[in-house]
C-alpha cells in the first residue's frame, strides 16, 4: 500500500508529517511512499533528499490523495482536504474530534477511517506515538528561546569585570511535558527556576530537572492525576484562591513567566492577572503557551506579541513547534511511524485495523463508515495510582534530643541484655557440678575469641569479603595441628585418617593463602 | 606433650591471626595482613611438628607437600569468576578433616581405655593427655568431639554441594545436581527427624555406644548437610557459603576443646564469628532473616502484586554508544551475568575507553550481587579496574539523579525498584540500587526472562529504560569500537 503527506495547506505551518529518515522506515514496513512537491522544504527536507530515500514525488495535493491509500499530515485537514479523501482511504493527523466534529462528520461520509494522533491514550506502550508529548517538549524548550529573545538580559548571573549580573528568575506554571522542557531549558540556560503546578505528585519531576517546587500552603487534598490520565483537571476556588495569592507574592520577583496550564477539553483557566502583571518589572516576559485556547494570562493575544503599559511584553504564539519545523517534523514524522508499525504488525505493507487495540481503537475517530468517538477508556490505567505517602513531620530539637536519647537508652537496653544473657550462660555453665577446671580455661580463650572476632571482622571493607572468605577459608585449616597431633599414634588407622587430614588442610592452607593473594594484588588503585 | 615453648609459639600465631583479620579493613593494609596469616600459619605447624607431633614429622612434612602441590595448582589454575566455587569446595576439605580428627579422638578414647585396663603405659602425645583425664573430662572431650564431628560432617556435604550448585554442575562431580531448591518430600521435617535423631545417637554415645554410634550420627550429619544446602536456591549462596565458612569455624573450635589445643579454639572461633557476620551482612542487604534463607525460597508474598505496565524497548550497539559519547557520567551496575559472561574486562576496556575521555565512570556494588560475599570487587580487581571508582550501595546511591547513563549488566533483583514501590512484592524493603533515577537506563540482559526470584522487575519497563538485549561479553564487544 502506499502512504503519503501533502503539503500542509494551513498558513504558517511548516512542518511536514514524513521525512526522509522516516519514509525509509516506513518501507521497511512494506509501504511505498509518496509526497506532495515541496511539502519538506519549509523544514528543510528538499524533492530530492525524498527522491534519494525511494519517495515518489506527485506535483499536486489532489494527485496526491489520489495516489496515497494512507495520508499522513500534520494539521486537522479543511474542507478541501476533506473533499478529497475517498472511501476506504485512511487519513492520519491531528484531529481533535471532539471540537471538530462536523470535520469528523464529513470525513465519515466520505468513507475514510480518521486515526487522530491526539487522541493516542497516554499508556507508557503508546507514548513512542504520543505526537502531543513530543509536540510540547519542543513547544516548552522554544518557549524559553522566545522568552530569551524578548528579554534583555542574561540568563545566567555572571560577576564580570564590567559588574555583576544577577541570574534571571523563570517561573513556570503548570509542569507538564511542555513545562517540564522548559524547566529544562531554562534551568541550563542558567536561570533560576521555580515552577508550579496542581498535581502535587510532579514536585519530584520538577526537582529532578533542577527547579524549585512551589508548594501552597492549602490544607484540601490535592487531587491526583492518576485519575485524569496524568493530565490536571479543574480546582476548587478556595485552592484557585490560594494559587493565585502565591503568584501574586512571586510575581514582583520574577523576570519570565511561562505559563502552560491546560485543562483537557475546557478553555484554558486564566491564572496570571492583570494585578500581577502591573507589578511585574519593566522589562518581563511572559510566554502564554496557552494562548490557543484563550490564554491563562490577561491581555495575551493569540498569534501575537504585545507590549502592555508597564513594559511586560507577552507573547502569545501558537505555532511554537512550526517554528522549530526541523526538529518537530522528525519526531512527528517518527511518531506516525510508530503508530504505522503497531498498525503493522505482518510489516506487509498491509495495514491491520485491530478495534480490540487500546491504542489503535483510542486514536480511531472514524472507522468503516461509523464515528467511533469517543472511544472506550483503555482497559490499563495509564499510570499507576500514587500510594499515599505519609510525610513525616519535621522533628523540632528537643523531639530530635528526645529520640536520640530514647535510641541510646534502647541500645544500652539491648546491649545489657546481651551482656547479662551471655554471662548468666557463661556462669551456668560454670556452675554445672563437676564441670573441671581445664574446660573452664579452654571455655574462656573460646568466648574472648568469638568477642574479638565480632570486633575484627566489622571493620572488614565491604568489597575485601571474598578475599575475607579465602583468608578464613585458609586458616580455618589450622585443624591441621589435632591432624598432626594425632598421627603419631600408635594405631594405625588412627595415623592413616590423620595423615589424610593432614593433607586437606594442607591442601587448603596453600591453595587459601595463595589465591587471597592473588586477589589482593588485583586490587588497585588508579 | 606440649611444652612452653609450643604454647608461646601458639600465642605469637593467634595474635599474628587476629592481625591478619583486622587488616583486611582496606585495600592496602590488605596486602600486608595476608603474610600475617601466612607466617602464623607457619609458626603454628612448626611449633606443633616440633612439639607434641613430632612423632611422624617425615611423614607429616611430605604430606604437606603433598597439599602445597594440590593448593598450587587449585590457586593458581582457578577463573576468577569461578572464586565461590573454589571456596565452597575447599570448605569441604576443613569439614572432612575435622570428621577424620574427631574420629581418631574416639579412637584414641578407647585405646587409652584398653590400655589403662590392661596396665600397660600409654604412648603418644595426645594419647598421655588422654590418659591423664577423670571420667568426668572423658565425657565433656565426647561431647566436644561429637560436636566437631557433627559440624565438620554437615559442612562437608553442604560444601560440596554449595559447590555443585555454583559451578553449574561441574564435571569433577559424580552426580547431577538440580541448581533450583529441591528437597525430597518432608522437606525441613526430615531435618528436624534427621537432628532429633542425632541428638539420640549422641546421647547412646555418650553412654558407652562406641564408635558404631558416632558412625551413624556422622552418616545423619552428612545427610543433614546434603539436604539442607539442597533446598537453597542458587542465588542465595553468598549466604549459603559464608555460612559454611561459620560452621568450618566453629567445627575447628569443637575439635580445638576436644584436644585441648588453644590456638584451635581462638582461629576456631576467629573464623566463626567472621562466617557468622557476613551471613548476617548479607541477610540483611537482602532484607530476609536468616532463617528464611536457610529455609530456602522466599517468603510468600502478602498480596495482589502490582501489575507492570509498558513495554521493554530495546536498543542496538550504536544507540547505547551515542548515548555513552554524550555521556558525563556513567554508572555500571554489574551482576552476576557479568561473571557468567566473562565479560569483566570488556567491561574493564569499556572504562578505560571512558574515562580515558574524561568522563565520570563508577561502579555500583550491591552486597549481594553475584554469588559470593565481594564477588564483583574481585572480578573488576582481576580486570584490572581500580578499586577508588568502584563503590558501595550506600556510597553511590543518592548519586543516580545525577547521573546520566546507568548500564545495569546482568543484575536483575538488585536494581528492582518494586522492592520500594510495591508493598507486596516479595522482596519489597529489599535495600536496592536506585539506577532507574539517573537520565538513562541501558540494560544488557539475554533474553526477556525474569531475574533467579522470578519476579518482574519493572524496572526493564521503565521509560527511560532500554534494554540492551546479548550475551554481555558480546554486547559489549560490539559497543567498544563504537565509542570514540
Amino acid at each position: 500500500m502506499k502512504i503519503g503527506s501533502p503539503k500542509e495547506i494551513f498558513e504558517g505551518e511548516d512542518r511536514v508529517a514524513m521525512t526522509p529518515a522516516s519514509a525509509k522506515d516506513l518501507q521497511k514496513l512494506g509501504y511505498d511512499c509518496v509526497i506532495e512537491t515541496g511539502a519538506g522544504a519549509a523544514a528543510g527536507f528538499s524533492d530530492a533528499a525524498y527522491k534519494e530515500a525511494g519517495v515518489e514525488v506527485v506535483k499536486t495535493g489532489a494527485a496526491l490523495f489520489k495516489a496515497a491509500d494512507i495520508v499522513a499530515k500534520v494539521r486537522p485537514p479543511e474542507d478541501k482536504e476533506i473533499k478529497r479523501l475517498r472511501e476506504g482511504q485512511t487519513l492520519i493527523s491531528f484531529f481533535y474530534p471532539g471540537q471538530n466534529e462536523k470535520l469528523m462528520e464529513a470525513a465519515n461520509k466520505q468513507g475514510a477511517t480518521v486515526i487522530a494522533m491526539d487522541m493516542v491514550p497516554r499508556i507508557s506502550r503508546a507514548q513512542k506515538m504520543d505526537a502531543l508529548s513530543s509536540m510540547a517538549n519542543i513547544a516548552g524548550y522554544r518557549a524559553v528561546i522566545e522568552a530569551g529573545n524578548n528579554f534583555g538580559r542574561f540568563f545566567t548571573g555572571q560577576v564580570t569585570a564590567a559588574g555583576k549580573v544577577p541570574p534571571a528568575k523563570v517561573l513556570v506554571v503548570g509542569a507538564g511535558v511542555a513545562g517540564l522542557a522548559a524547566i529544562g531549558t531554562a534551568t541550563s540556560l542558567g536561570a533560576i527556576t521555580y515552577a508550579f503546578d496542581v498535581r502535587p505528585e510532579v514536585a519530584e519531576q520538577v526537582e529532578s530537572m533542577g527547579a524549585e517546587f512551589v508548594f501552597l500552603d492549602f490544607e484540601e487534598e490535592q487531587q491526583d492525576g492518576a485519575a485524569t490520565g496524568g493530565y490536571a483537571s479543574v480546582s476548587s476556588p478556595e485552592f484557585r484562591e490560594a494559587q493565585l495569592a502565591k503568584f501574586r507574592e512571586l510575581a514582583p520577583d520574577m523576570d519570565i513567566v511561562i505559563t502552560t496550564a491546560l485543562v483537557p477539553g475546557r478553555d484554558a483557566p486564566k491564572l496570571w492577572l492583570q494585578d500581577m502583571i502591573d507589578s511585574m518589572k519593566p522589562g518581563s516576559v511572559i510566554v502564554d503557551l496557552a494562548a490557543e485556547r484563550g490564554g491563562n494570562a490577561d491581555g495575551t493575544v493569540m498569534d501575537e506579541k504585545v507590549v502592555t503599559d508597564n513594559g511586560v511584553t507577552i507573547v502569545g504564539y501558537t505555532d511554537f513547534p512550526s517554528r522549530m519545523a526541523a526538529q518537530s517534523s522528525t519526531l512527528y514524522a517518527t511518531n506516525i511511524r510508530h503508530m504505522m508499525s503497531d498498525l503493522t504488525p505482518e510489516k506487509d505493507g498491509t495495514p491491520n485495523h485491530d478495534m480490540e487495540d487500546d491504542v489503535i481503537r483510542g486514536a480511531t475517530a472514524t472507522h468503516q463508515g461509523e464515528i467511533t468517538f469517543p472511544p472506550p477508556p483503555p482497559k490499563v490505567a495509564a499510570i499507576a495510582a500514587q500510594p499515599k505517602k505519609e510525610v513525616a513531620p519535621e522533628l523540632t530539637p528537643e523531639e530530635k534530643r528526645a529520640a536520640e536519647a530514647e535510641a541510646f537508652k534502647q541500645q544500652t537496653k539491648q546491649q545489657v541484655m546481651l551482656l547479662g544473657g551471655m554471662g548468666a550462660l557463661i556462669l551456668g555453665i560454670g556452675l554445672i557440678p563437676g564441670m573441671p577446671a581445664s574446660f573452664m580455661q579452654h571455655f574462656i580463650v573460646f568466648v574472648l575469641s568469638v568477642f574479638i572476632g565480632f570486633q575484627v571482622i566489622w571493620n572488614v571493607a565491604h568489597s575485601l569479603h571474598t578475599p575475607l572468605m579465602a583468608v578464613t577459608n585458609a586458616i580455618s585449616s589450622i585443624i591441621i595441628l589435632g591432624a598432626l597431633i594425632q598421627i603419631g599414634s600408635t594405631s594405625a588407622l588412627v595415623t592413616i585418617l590423620a595423615g589424610l587430614g593432614v593433607f586437606m588442610a594442607s591442601v587448603n592452607i596453600f591453595g587459601g593463602f595463595l589465591v587471597t593473594r592473588r586477589m589482593l594484588a588485583m586490587f588497585q588503585k588508579s | 606433650m606440649e611444652n612452653a615453648f609450643t604454647i608461646a609459639a601458639y600465642v605469637v600465631a593467634a595474635i599474628l591471626f587476629i592481625l591478619s583479620l583486622g587488616g583486611l579493613s582496606g585495600q592496602e593494609s590488605a596486602k600486608r595482613a595476608v603474610w600475617y596469616g601466612i607466617v602464623g600459619m607457619a609458626i603454628a605447624v612448626l611449633a606443633t611438628l616440633f612439639g607434641p607431633g613430632s612423632g611422624l614429622w617425615l611423614a607429616s612434612l611430605v604430606l604437606i607437600a603433598g597439599g602445597a602441590v594440590v593448593g598450587y595448582q587449585l590457586a593458581t589454575k582457578v577463573q576468577m569468576t569461578q572464586m565461590p566455587e573454589l571456596v565452597a569446595i575447599m570448605h569441604s576439605l576443613v569439614g572432612l578433616a575435622a570428621v577424620f580428627v574427631g574420629f581418631n579422638a574416639d579412637f584414641t578414647i578407647t585405646q587409652v581405655a584398653d590400655l589403662k585396663a590392661a596396665g600397660d603405659t600409654v604412648t603418644g602425645s595426645f594419647a598421655e593427655l588422654v590418659a591423664k583425664k577423670t571420667p568426668i573430662e572423658i565425657t565433656i572431650l565426647q561431647i566436644e568431639l561429637v560436636l566437631g564431628v557433627w559440624i565438620g560432617a554437615v559442612t562437608f556435604t553442604g560444601s560440596v554441594i554449595a559447590y555443585g550448585k555454583l559451578s553449574g554442575n561441574s564435571s569433577l562431580l559424580p552426580f547431577k545436581i538440580d541448581t533450583a531448591a529441591k528437597q525430597f518430600p518432608g522437606g525441613h521435617m526430615l531435618n528436624a527427624g534427621a537432628a532429633a535423631l542425632s541428638i539420640i545417637f549422641a546421647i547412646w554415645y555418650f553412654n558407652g555406644g562406641g564408635f558404631g554410634a558416632l558412625f551413624l550420627l556422622t552418616l545423619l550429619a552428612l545427610f543433614i548437610g546434603y539436604h539442607l544446602i539442597m533446598g537453597i536456591g542458587g542465588a542465595d549462596m553468598p549466604v549459603v557459603v559464608s555460612m559454611l565458612n561459620s560452621y568450618s569455624g566453629w567445627a575447628a573450635a569443637a575439635i580445638g576443646f576436644s584436644l585441648g589445643n588453644d590456638l584451635l579454639i581462638v582461629v576456631g572461633a576467629l573464623v566463626g564469628s567472621s562466617g557468622a557476620i557476613l551471613s548476617y551482612i548479607m541477610c540483611k542487604a537482602m532484607n530476609r532473616s536468616f532463617v528464611s534463607v536457610i529455609l530456602g525460597g522466599f517468603g510468600g508474598a502478602t498480596g495482589e502484586q502490582m501489575a507492570v505496565e509498558g513495554e521493554q524497548v530495546a536498543i542496538d550497539a550504536d544507540g547505547v554508544a551515542t548515548a555513552l559519547n554524550e555521556a558525563d557520567s556513567v554508572i555500571i551496575i554489574p551482576g552476576y551475568g557479568m561473571a557468567v559472561a566473562q565479560a569483566q574486562t570488556a567491561v574493564a576496556e569499556l572504562v578505560r575507553k571512558l574515562r580515558a575521555k574524561g568522563k565520570e565512570v563508577r561502579f555500583a556494588i550491591h552486597p549481594v550481587a553475584g554469588r559470593l560475599p565481594g564477588h564483583m570487587n574481585v572480578l573488576l580487581a582481576e580486570a584490572k579496574v581500580p578499586y577508588d571508582i568502584v563503590m558501595e550501595m550506600d556510597e553511590i546511591n543518592d548519586d543516580f539523579p545525577d547521573t546520566d547513563v546507568a548500564i545495569v549488566i546482568g543484575s536483575n533483583d538488585i536494581v528492582n525498584p518494586a522492592a520500594q514501590d510495591d508493598p507486596n512484592s516479595p522482596i519489597a524493603g529489599m535495600p536496592v540500587l536506585e539506577c532507574w533515577k539517573a537520565k538513562q537506563v541501558f540494560v544488557s540482559k539475554r533474553g526477556q526472562g525474569t531475574g533467579y526470584s522470578g519476579i518482574e522487575n519493572p524496572l526493564f519497563f521503565k521509560e527511560n529504560t532500554r534494554m540492551f538485549y546479548g550475551d554481555a561479553k558480546a554486547s559489549l564487544d560490539s559497543l567498544l569500537p563504537k565509542i570514540d
